[in-house]
């Protein structure tokens, strides 16, 4: 049972009349005696309430007359303020609990009526806590930080055996026939003080001999207080390269990460330790204008400066340095919005990663890219249902590959193209349809019979998305796929995530 | 004149163009308090206190569902040029405005700053749940966020902008003091008028779709604790519904509460089994016909169509 002390007084000084009175009033006399007992307590408390409440206003109008209202003493008032309002915050309560436990009576007020019996889940989440129950650690709003864990996996079945990959070149796609854990995932976040925001995930992945290896995957700061609408993005995250580069696996609309940002991002993404500068563009619609500039080194930056053959398609890597700022990653990035009508909105963006790879002593790469996002969604829909989006990327690589004469591979420029586009069609609460087609190609290169990574290849995947609440989804998918290293395969993937803790919000 | 001199001169007027342009537009910014909300119940509470010295902007539409809005980028432009955010907390936005307010880098309306309104900070909150546990739907951690349908609520929030409104703009602090003595001493009129009106039906039991209505229910003495949604959040399932129509039959319920961006269909098979009416329902003005007028007109209404529908029962 709700009790109103604090809404029963409020309430009174519109009704205008009498707390005591009311109560009485409406029939309850056989309470008033225990309640006055209980009141007399009350006030006792809510004397020192006042006085407490009257010390920290006292407190804040003196240092104001005494001090310039600069910034810090402004904070330092603000943090008095708040720690205050925290005391006041329990002691109210206490004061709740207190009438709470001396009277049995409901909240004694005229526009407050006893409050009606309520059925089973509200009756439990009214009552009191006890002993045997779990005791929660994590509570919006009364911790520091955002907490949730995640965990995404799929079982299926292919024609191919895609041992080694070729259908699903990912680090987070299923690993071929049987079961999958795509992803477990730890993630954290927070306001670090009034300055900056801290985000940071624990990727705990099973390799198909049930090893289990522990990987950071973003960790970075924010900050929230720049001049000019700039922002700074520092530490290792996922480089804002078109839409899907920063999502990470539990926020794919389909099952595996398309082709094209497999071969030209890499099977982990592109995500590195950097720093990003980004600025808000003063035009009438949304303009944001980027500029990361990453290390470019490790297998999560797969064009540019990674070791594995995969990425170096076949040449030895040299494990260059960094000689001159020139070595860096860059990643520049442009996106702009629009709202077509009140139900529709646009975004379009265009990206570019720039930077040297470890295929011969000058070799470089650029990655350049567009991106396009459509959705409609009624303003009446329920829980974000129906709604109807369009997705599509189109990439375009320039990578020079040095000559390796061990290996018997020239000097040569690889080019690689490709596209994929994706329309989900939220029909029904809880129900998304979706529908990929993608495409991706490139010219001819001296190691391309043993090349995963290049060829023309076409895949088609519908597939259908149940999500029981937005903790948990379960879905189905059928690839088709066509590629010149393989006949055409057929393969059936049945997703299931869960997240646990603090839900993250859906960016658009 | 040279060629060169005069695309010189160009620049330099073309220069001095958009810093005129820049100035104008900063100085009309700083003539008026730029207001962004959440919701637009907040936004009518901010328009009764800030008149015609602010500017109102909602990032939610009235008819849409405050815990699903889209975190589109004009929303970010929104934020970015605000001077005060009204927002509900409670987890009302939870899911979609931390992305717009890590995106926005406008610090003066973070959580702490002066032109941040955090809406349920002095408001009893209801339904607060003893133990956190999902199984049990969607419930909040901190209570039912759905507490601006209490005039009671409605003024705690209306002193907090008067206060706020005033320290960002010192010289209309007076005139935001006035508007809210003006529409206190409404709300208390209009108060005692509605719960008149509403006095006939005390303790009348009223069936809602969504668990949003628990501050109004206290507030006019009604009963609102039967839902069609089995737990908070789950979209109806057939044997719930059957429970629910039974005790409708059984206890002769008249009215079921809707909210626009729900089910309507459901609402209407369950009302026509039980010869109840769906009755269509809002917290935003704006939200349903005839409730534009402002947070008045929209109590106005929520009573008027309880007491209507409630009639003869």
């Amino acid at each position: 049972m709700t009790n109103g002390f604090q809404k029963s007084v409020s309430g009174d000084e519109f009704s205008g009349k009498g707390n005591d009175g009311s109560s009485c009033v409406h029939g309850r006399i056989q309470f008033c005696a225990l309640q006055t007992l209980a009141k007399r307590r009350i006030v006792a408390v809510k004397r020192g309430l006042c006085t407490l409440v009257g010390f920290g206003v006292l407190m804040v109008t003196s240092s104001t007359l005494g001090q310039s209202p600069d910034a810090a003493a402004l904070q330092s008032l603000k943090q008095e303020l708040e720690t205050l309002r925290q005391r006041t915050a329990e002691l109210e309560r206490k004061l709740e609990e207190l009438s709470a436990a001396s009277t049995s009576a409901p909240p004694a007020s005229v526009a407050v009526p006893a409050a009606p019996e309520k059925p089973a889940p509200s009756e439990a989440l009214a009552a009191a806590w006890t002993p045997t129950q779990p005791i929660s650690i994590a509570r919006s709003g009364q911790d520091y930080l955002n907490l949730s864990f995640k965990m995404l996996s799929t079982a299926g079945w292919s024609t191919s055996t895609d041992d080694p990959p070729e259908l699903e070149l990912g680090h987070h796609d299923p690993q071929g026939r049987g079961f999958t854990i795509q992803s477990a995932e730890l993630a954290l976040d927070g306001a670090v003080d009034p300055y900056f925001r801290g985000f940071g995930n624990i990727n705990l992945s099973l390799d198909p001999d049930g090893e289990t290896h522990v990987g950071l995957g973003e960790v970075y700061l924010l900050t929230t207080a720049l001049p000019g609408n700039l922002q700074v993005k520092g530490g290792q995250f996922l480089a804002e390269f078109g839409r899907q580069n920063t999502q990470h696996a539990y926020q794919w609309d389909f099952v595996d990460q398309p082709i094209v940002l497999n071969r030209l991002l890499g099977p982990h993404s592109l995500r590195n330790p950097g720093a990003r500068l980004s600025w808000l563009v003063p035009t009438p619609f949304f303009t944001e204008l980027m500029l990361g500039v990453f290390n470019g080194q490790g297998n999560s930056a797969f064009s540019y400066r990674a070791s594995s053959l995969n990425a170096t398609h076949g040449r030895t890597s040299l494990d260059r340095g960094l000689r001159d700022p020139g070595d860096l990653l860059y990643v520049p990035r442009l996106c702009s919005s629009f709202d077509l009508t009140e139900n529709q909105t646009l975004v379009v963006g265009t990206s570019a990663a720039l930077g040297p790879n470890n295929s011969g002593e000058d070799a470089r790469s650029q990655v350049y890219g567009f991106d396009l996002f459509w959705k409609w969604k009624p303003s009446t829909a329920e829980h974000g249902f129906p709604f109807v989006s369009w997705q599509t990327e189109a990439l375009f690589r320039r990578y020079e590959a040095g000559a390796d004469s061990d290996r018997g591979l020239p000097t040569e420029t690889l080019r690689d193209w490709g596209f994929y586009s994706q329309v989900l069609w939220g029909f029904k609460r809880r129900w998304v349809a979706g529908l990929r087609g993608e495409w991706a190609d490139g010219n001819t290169g001296a190691y391309d019979s043993d090349d995963r990574f290049r060829g023309e290849r076409l895949r088609i995947a519908p597939n259908l998305t149940f999500y029981p609440t937005g903790f948990s989804k379960v879905r189905l998918q059928y690839n088709y796929d066509d590629g010149e290293r393989f006949d055409i395969e057929h393969s059936v993937w049945l997703q299931f995530e869960f997240l646990l803790g603090t839900h993250g919000a859906h960016k658009f | 004149m040279t060629a060169k001199n005069k695309h010189v001169r160009r620049c330099w007027l073309l220069c001095a163009w958009v810093v005129g342009a820049c100035i104008l537009a900063s100085s009309s910014a700083a003539a008026k308090l730029k207001v962004v909300t959440t919701t637009a119940d907040f936004a009518a509470i901010a328009r009764e206190i800030g008149g015609d010295r602010i500017d109102v902007t909602s990032l939610a539409k009235p008819t849409e569902d405050s815990h699903f809005v889209d975190a589109k980028p004009s929303l970010i432009l929104k934020l970015n040029r605000a001077d005060v955010l009204i927002e509900g907390g409670a987890e009302l936005e939870i899911g979609w405005l931390p992305p717009l307010m890590d995106a926005a880098r406008n610090s003066k309306i973070l959580r702490g700053a002066p032109g941040n309104v955090m809406a349920s900070e002095g408001i009893e909150m209801l339904d607060v749940p003893a133990v956190l546990d999902r199984s049990m739907g969607g419930v909040h951690a901190v209570g039912n966020p759905h507490f601006m349908t209490d005039p009671v609520n409605a003024r705690i929030l209306a002193e907090r902008l008067a206060r706020s409104f005033g320290e960002l703009d010192s010289k209309s602090s007076d005139y935001y003091q006035a508007n809210l003595r003006q529409f206190s001493s409404r709300l208390a009129e209009k108060l005692t008028e509605w719960q008149k009106r509403l006095t006939p039906y005390k303790g009348s039991r009223i069936v809602a779709y969504h668990d949003s209505w628990p501050y109004f229910a206290r507030r006019f003495g009604l009963r609102i604790d039967l839902f069609l949604e089995p737990k908070p959040g789950i979209p109806p399932t057939p044997p719930h519904l059957a429970h629910i129509i039974k005790t409708m039959q059984e206890e002769k319920l008249k009215l079921i509460f809707v909210e626009p961006y729900l089910n309507w269909r459901t609402a209407e098979t369950v009302a026509r089994q039980t010869g109840a009416k769906a009755m269509l329902v809002t917290q935003f003005p704006g939200g349903v016909k005839s409730t534009e007028g402002g947070y008045v007109a929209l109590i106005d209404y929520l009573v008027e169509s309880v007491a209507k529908g409630l009639e003869g029962t």
